[in-house]
């Protein structure tokens, strides 16, 4: 089965394979550029809310970039992206509303 | 691959199956209907072990103080000094109770044992997308369940913390927590393979026909259930890491800075936040909930349509509202800890999500209702428990809206009323859904009926005694009697006028235990003795009721395919009051 | 004992998805909760603190910069492995295979030498929150490399005898694999920056 496979797609899928490479390598490129930002960052010494939010963005980008070609999710199907969507709406209350419960009783920087 | 080459294909794996010895047939199967049956008896013997130890609280707490005869004396004087109960022992009793019923009884049985059984002989698969996976979220719970059971044995005893394991209690409390949470880790663990199983297999393994809208409402309840256990459960294990490195690297992730044991400070970092605990663990146990009925609701609404000869009332609007409460399952959690002190505004946020999620439940409950309206109702035993549930759930359900409201719960939290709440929902109702679930799919799984008689003397009297075990609570409940006092209540002068009903619901505690005897017995004599019966017993039109009963190795003789919706029972025209599923349509 | 389950290795027409692909999305979306979690707690303990220390006062940032270029690498060198078996090159998928795990194993070094560095001092989970957070978050990411490892290893080894008799399986198990190693590395862009540059 797998050989009507190979003959069927070959050519298709091997070019198909090299685009994917090549996006690797220029992802590869761009995380260690950003690795650099974030760190460079770090040595402004900026007010701290900023330094946060920055560093927070920059993580960001680079987790996209992982998550867009490491992960092959540009070309995913749609049912993965439900799963993974929801999973990030369920993220953020995790991430946010335990401390939200506080808010009002600790002392804020 | 066509039917012949499918038949000698299943005759093939037959022969093969054959070859299987005892261990690899009976005890490490890749089977899902040896995996459910595994999980359904491991589940059922949690349940009645769980039970056992509140049928020892309630004599603690009907007579607070007295020695209980024989069974006090052998439970030796560390936990019951000549035969009275320590409050110690009490608190382990709860905790364990509570532990044991939730993850190591209700949802193996509901989600393990009958998710594992039926699903993949409904949607017409040959078994679950990943048996050995399978297999290992099996033993993995087993493990677990070893885990918390050999935990009453160390020094110290179980956990006592409550099944909630609060912290800094929990932090400071003897071993037996630290076995709490390896137990739980494992039980986490089975419950995301089991899950990702579920997910894959219902999307993947669909007969031919068998779109997501023709699929039997018991499948999308397990398919949301299964979401909620791949979800919730992560941040209750990340909980029980950051549980057991405070207990063990006395790390202070839950401990606050200069508290106070036993007239010392904890030497301790502190800077911690018990109320941390408590949103990991909510954040987890309020989804937990909805994997406790999901399943019931799932099952009843099988039997119902099967025994109203009706197509479900409402289907499309059911499954609509499954998914929307699966959602908002995960966003109204801290509405068990409206006393913790958080402001207003996040306070009502979670009311707010708490009532609306309301919304969904009462759906469900209505076309379940409604179906039975025009319906040709055969009161068969599995019908039965089906009926009971309804009114059941109902009160469970309203009773939890005082305390879904801030203001109201004010008073009622930590009080018995929350007790009989959630007893209703889970006892008298979910585990009713799973008795119907066991009288209805037993002829599955055996290729034999059980007894209705027995089954019938089985229903009357766990009806009767859930409502006089539960009823009473909100009684004490609204009078201000906190829960887990270990003399329930007694101590207390606001709780003498309704300190009786302590007595009320231990004799029925007591009552109900006596009617689960003929529900023991007829389970397994009828394994051997019980009415032989075909393939399809209860003329149902879901395809697990075209495979033989029991089906082999691979389920179906013939690979099946779904030509219709999963309750076409009645259809005007038709020769007979059912077209199952898998029949194609003639001319 | 086998049994013929549809779309092992096939995919699936309607869905487009074989059983592992979807498979190991959902463990990866677990895994985004548990380390949620972890995250969650760090911000509610940080936010709920009087003070907290900058990574820097204890933690070694050069290293964990180098730790950081070696997970990405590790990253690409695993895409390049399951590019290699696309192109029906086991001897490349070998050796790309064979350096993500040798980065994974560097990673290790590099983190053990950390943590005896930290215990040397006198700095322990149980000395402050912040080290509490820091070893909790960074062993348990640990503990996952170690995972991913041992199966990156297993399919390097002894798995790869699957390659021979069904070649195609054999390569979505490592694409499988493979979204497992970049979840590491995803958890470890976010770990970085927060742990130690905040």
């Amino acid at each position: 089965m797998s050989e009507s496979h190979d003959t069927k797609n070959a050519h298709a899928g091997h070019a198909d394979v090299d685009h994917h490479v090549r996006a690797a390598y220029y992802v590869f490129g761009s995380l260690l550029v950003l690795t650099g930002f974030t760190v460079g960052a770090y040595f402004l010494h900026l007010p701290h809310k900023l330094a946060i939010t920055l560093a927070l963005l920059i993580a960001t980008v680079k987790g996209t970039l992982v998550a867009a070609w490491f992960m092959h999710l540009v070309s995913e199907r749609k049912m993965i992206f439900w799963m993974l969507g929801l999973t990030a709406v369920l993220f953020f209350p995790l991430l946010l509303l335990p401390t939200l419960t506080v808010l009002d009783r600790i002392m804020l920087r | 691959m066509g039917l012949e080459t499918a038949v000698a294909h299943g005759a093939a794996h037959d022969a093969q199956h054959e070859e299987l010895g005892f261990w690899r047939k009976y005890v490490f199967s890749v089977d899902h209907k040896m995996i459910g049956i595994q999980y359904a008896i491991t589940g059922l013997l949690f349940l009645l072990f769980g039970f056992c130890l509140m049928m020892l609280m309630r004599w603690q707490l009907a007579y607070p103080g007295a020695a209980l005869p024989i069974l006090g004396t052998l439970l030796g004087e560390a936990r019951m000094p000549g035969g009275t109960m320590l409050p110690e022992f009490y608190n382990e009793l709860g905790a364990m109770h509570g532990t044991i019923m939730v993850f190591m009884g209700v949802v193996p049985l509901a989600v393990g044992g009958f998710g594992n059984f039926v699903l993949p002989l409904q949607i017409g698969a040959p078994d679950m997308a990943f048996p050995r996976i399978n297999m290992a979220s099996y033993w993995s719970y087993f493990v677990g369940g070893c885990v918390m059971l050999a935990s009453f044995f160390v020094p110290g005893g179980a956990a006592q913390s409550g099944w909630t394991s609060y912290a800094p209690l929990s932090v400071i409390a003897g071993s037996g927590q630290t076995w709490w949470l390896i137990g739980m880790v494992f039980l986490i663990t089975s419950s995301l393979l089991g899950s990702i199983n579920f997910i894959v297999t219902t999307i993947q393994l669909r007969a031919p026909g068998l779109s997501f809208w023709r699929l039997p409402f018991f499948v999308w309840a397990q398919f949301v259930t299964s979401f909620l256990l791949l979800l919730a459960f992560p941040p209750l294990e990340g909980a029980a890491v950051l549980q057991l490195m405070d207990r063990l690297a006395k790390t202070s992730f839950f401990l606050p800075s200069g508290l106070v044991v036993s007239g010392q400070v904890l030497e301790v970092s502190g800077g911690g936040n018990p109320l941390l605990w408590q949103h990991l663990f909510w954040f987890l146990a309020h989804p937990e909930v909805y994997v406790l009925i999901l399943p019931a609701m799932g099952i009843v609404a099988e039997v119902i349509a099967n025994n109203t000869r009706k197509p479900l009332w409402g289907y499309r609007s059911m499954v609509y509202s499954l998914m929307f409460l699966g959602f908002m399952s995960f966003i109204v959690w801290a509405h068990h800890m409206f006393i913790t002190g958080m402001g207003t505004t996040m306070a009502a946020f979670f009311q707010t999500t708490t009532m609306i999620i309301s919304i969904p439940s009462v759906v469900i409950l209505s076309a379940l209702v409604l179906s039975l309206y025009g319906g040709s109702i055969r009161f068969t035993t599995p019908m039965l428990f089906a009926l009971g549930f309804l009114p059941m759930f109902g009160i469970g359900g309203l009773t939890g809206l005082p305390l879904g409201l801030t203001a109201a719960d004010i008073h009622l939290h930590d009080t018995y009323y929350v007790i009989g709440h959630f007893h209703y929902v889970v006892a008298p109702g979910t585990i009713f859904g799973l008795f119907a679930g066991i009288y209805y799919w037993f002829p599955k799984a055996t290729g034999r009926l059980m007894n209705e008689t027995l089954g019938k003397i089985h229903f009357a009297g766990s009806f009767v005694f859930m409502n006089v075990i539960f009823m009473p609570m909100f009684i004490m409940g609204l009078a201000g009697v906190s829960r887990r006092l270990y003399d329930g209540g007694a101590s207390y002068a606001h709780a003498q006028p309704v300190l009786q009903w302590n007595v009320v619901s231990s004799w029925g505690a007591w009552g109900l235990a006596l009617f689960q005897i003929p529900f023991i017995f007829n389970f397994f004599w009828s394994i051997y003795r019980g009415k032989k019966t075909d393939a399809n017993p209860w003329h149902a039109t879901t395809l697990e009721w075209s495979a033989p009963s029991p089906p082999p190795h691979g389920n179906f003789l013939t690979p099946p395919a779904a030509y219709r919706g999963p309750y076409e029972y009645s259809v005007p025209g038709a020769a007979s009051d059912y077209s199952p599923q898998w029949e194609a349509a003639k001319a | 004992m086998s049994m013929e389950i549809p779309y092992t290795v096939d995919v699936r027409p309607d869905t487009g998805l074989t059983n592992g692909k979807l498979g190991i999305w959902l463990f990866l979306a677990s895994e985004v909760m548990l380390f949620g979690a972890l995250f969650a707690s760090y911000v509610m303990l940080r936010v709920g603190a009087h003070e907290w220390p900058a990574g820097a006062t204890y933690l070694n940032i050069p290293l964990a910069t180098l730790n950081t270029v070696i997970l990405i690498s590790s990253s690409v060198t695993m895409v390049l492995a399951w590019a290699s078996l696309a192109k029906r090159d086991f001897s490349r998928f070998r050796v790309f295979m064979g350096i993500t795990i040798l980065c994974g194993l560097g990673f290790l070094v590099i983190k053990y030498f950390e943590y005896t560095s930290k215990f040397h001092h006198g700095y322990f989970p149980a000395t402050n929150t912040f080290l509490g957070v820091y070893f909790t978050l960074t062993g348990l990411h640990g503990l996952h490399v170690i995972g991913g490892m041992a199966v990156n290893g297993y399919l390097w080894g002894p798995g790869s005898a699957l390659w021979k008799t069904d070649p195609v399986h054999f390569t979505n198990r490592v694409e499988n694999a493979g979204l497992f190693w970049h979840l590491v590395d995803l958890v470890w862009i976010f770990l970085f920056p927060i742990l130690y540059l905040l």
